[in-house]
């Protein structure tokens, strides 16, 4: 595996700590535990057993038919997270947090949620493992986003309306890192992305990277090869750098990851970090960041509420820096198209995160030969964007 | 000599104690600031903090984030704050005042970390407190500091382990600011037991001036500190008082947040 991060949290130049002197003390504790579990056969050994009997996983690896024969060359095969309980690659991480917080003997757990799908998936695993759990989310998303916030509401999690700042996932993050400074004897935050101050960078890719191994035994068991092309939406980039990482060293496979090119890079109303952003600092990272000319947080958008940051965890900065994967970015039309297609055709409804990535495959494999293979990591399902893809269609539902 | 330690150094002269109150720039705009920090100059203020806003500020509370949203709403940018102060640092203007700046890295490392320095210090700034760089991170930032002599604030906190505690001191300059993260509440009255110890320790480990702050508000808890501090940092109680009057107009806010500070100020260092 890649020696990244260093012992500071380094990916490169990019990664660290910068957090208040207050948070310095959970972050080392939390490191300690993470290394010390990550060693433990016994912990191993109850994730997976989680994994496989709550989650349901493996998740499968799916060849869609009438994608491929509609993109015209390379054979498209989904890695299907969407299938996972709660409907995202999500739970994963949740799951492996949730157990660490168990092993430390913290009773409370908080989270950041944009659209809900992290929170749920905190409020299930928080729900699994007797923990009490608090939820931050910004007054807009509290708004746009009710189902999850039944849903996490009927788990037995608390949802704490965030008014700060921009009101979005980004000022969620900045009340839970504030709660974490008072409460951190008794709490773990759940970060829910690679993301933030070390080790969540590190911790939560390895988490994800079940989804990157199974791939990998998959395409070697089902098909016998590797594929030649990897496909993956990057919001904060978790499903990405799960799927990414087990397959860095293998120089065979092409490695693309799908940012969020809202109306358009020339309108400045999108969410393409690396495309677009320059190294700096948020959210306790050193990392590519979307900013104005004084260095203050540009406000970002996507028709995605999970694509919809200015920030990306800092291993994807490294990454796109050394050229092992490529960053590209799919406009909100052409992801709700891809969303339509993809029902129509596979009979599953992609979120619109996904569906960015599932427009990306297809125009890569059209361009390759039937003998090619090209995976998509399918990270969740569209049931939590429908009422959203209604409202732009002018339906009500 | 860096105006921060004349301060410390005339104050432990006069067996005085640092008032040091915080005032967010531009909130709710740049012309009260100035006039609001040529007033609390003279109102018993030894040094003043300006916390420059940012968007997405981690390591102040959310009275102080309230604070950055109004200013940025407000279309306050950083080079208006440098030109603002610029004018207002003329000598003479704060007597022997010395303004630090409050300010997260981002900002920083966005404007290089030299060209930080020097503006600020052209500006009037003597020092910062940079409060989401630990001091890990802080290699680059200290030797710049160091090399224009310009203070780089630290801060301890009650979870710091006493080796950490004495590197994060070896590496402050101008003073060492300690956090008081349990929060001295309104109703308390008696300082936490954890705070003294850290210090009285703290007192054994290093020279610099020692001040304390967070969840300070009132007179009383300046009586419990003064015998036990070299100064107090006192914010969210004047950002607070400060957005409750700012519709009052110009005139009102800063008499009354000047009144504060007196007050603050007397019960520090009276008998």
């Amino acid at each position: 595996m890649t020696p990244y991060p260093d012992s500071h949290g380094r990916f490169g130049p990019y990664g660290g700590r910068y957090v208040p002197e207050t948070l310095m003390f959970a972050l080392r504790q939390l490191t300690e535990h993470f290394e010390q579990a990550q060693g433990d056969p016994e912990f191993g050994k109850h994730f997976e057993y989680y994994l496989r009997h709550y989650v349901g996983r493996p998740s499968p690896l799916y060849l869609a038919e009438r994608l491929t024969k509609e993109a015209g060359g390379a054979r498209i095969y989904l890695k299907r997270e969407d299938l996972n309980h709660t409907g995202a690659h999500k739970i994963n991480n949740c799951i492996g947090q949730a157990l660490l917080t168990r092993r430390m003997g913290k009773p409370r757990v908080i989270a950041e949620t944009g659209a809900g799908q992290h929170g749920v998936a905190t409020a299930t695993a928080a729900a699994l493992f007797g923990l009490q759990c608090q939820v931050y989310m910004g007054e807009e998303d509290v708004r746009r986003q009710k189902l999850n916030v039944f849903k996490m509401k009927a788990l037995g999690a608390e949802v704490v309306t965030v008014t700060s700042g921009s009101r979005t996932l980004r000022d969620a993050i900045n009340e839970a890192l504030r709660d974490w400074m008072a409460s951190v004897e008794h709490t773990h935050y759940i970060i829910g992305s690679v993301m933030g101050p070390h080790p969540f960078p590190a911790m939560v890719r390895d988490f994800q990277s079940v989804i990157g191994k199974e791939t990998r035994e998959q395409c070697q068991n089902e098909v016998g090869r590797l594929p030649d092309v990897i496909v993956a939406c990057v919001g904060g980039g978790s499903n990405a750098a799960g799927m990414f990482h087990p397959f860095i060293g293998d120089a065979s496979v092409e490695l693309i990851g799908v940012e969020a090119g809202g109306r358009g890079l020339a309108t400045g109303d999108h969410a393409a970090t690396l495309s677009q952003g320059k190294p700096g600092v948020l959210h306790g990272m050193y990392t590519y960041v979307l900013q104005d000319d004084e260095g203050q947080t540009a406000p970002v958008h996507s028709v995605s509420a999970g694509l919809d940051y200015p920030g990306v965890g800092p291993e994807h900065s490294y990454w796109k820096d050394s050229g092992r994967v490529k960053y590209v970015n799919v406009a909100d039309s052409d992801a709700l198209e891809g969303f339509r297609q993809c029902s129509k055709l596979e009979g599953i409804l992609p979120a619109l995160e996904t569906a960015h990535a599932v427009v990306m495959a297809m125009r890569v494999a059209t361009k390759r030969s039937h003998d090619d293979m090209v995976v998509v990591c399918f990270s969740g399902r569209g049931d939590k964007d429908c009422f959203e893809v209604a409202r732009l269609q002018g339906e009500e539902i | 000599m860096n105006p921060i330690d004349r301060v410390f150094r005339q104050l432990r002269e006069q067996r005085r104690k640092a008032f040091m109150p915080f005032v967010t720039a531009g909130d709710p705009d740049l012309e009260t600031t100035i006039r609001l920090v040529r007033d609390i100059a003279n109102r018993g203020a030894s040094l003043i903090e300006i916390g420059f806003p940012f968007t997405d500020p981690i390591a102040d509370g959310s009275v102080i984030q309230a604070s950055y949203t109004r200013a940025l709403a407000g279309g306050v940018r950083m080079d208006d704050v440098f030109a603002a102060f610029r004018k207002l640092s003329a000598p003479g203007e704060l007597g022997d005042v010395s303004l630090i700046s409050m300010i997260s890295f981002s900002l920083v490392h966005h404007r290089g970390p030299e060209r930080f320095i020097l503006e600020a210090k052209e500006a009037g700034f003597s020092g910062a407190i940079v409060p989401d760089l630990p001091i890990e991170e802080a290699a680059d930032l200290v030797k710049q500091a160091s090399s224009h002599d310009f203070k780089l604030i630290q801060l301890v906190t009650p979870t710091t382990p006493r080796d950490r505690a004495r590197q994060i001191a070896h590496l402050s300059t101008g003073f060492l600011y300690c956090v008081s993260v349990v929060g001295i509440t309104g109703t308390r009255t008696e300082l936490p037991p954890e705070l003294l110890d850290q210090l009285r320790w703290l007192r054994t480990q290093t020279d610099l001036p020692l001040c304390v702050g967070f969840g300070i508000s009132k007179p009383e808890h300046m009586r419990m500190l003064r015998d036990h501090v070299d100064g107090v940092i006192v914010g969210s109680a004047l950002v607070r008082h400060l957005e409750t009057i700012a519709n009052l107009g110009s005139d009102a806010a800063v008499a009354a947040i000047g009144m504060q500070v007196k007050e603050l100020a007397h019960a520090l260092n009276s008998a």
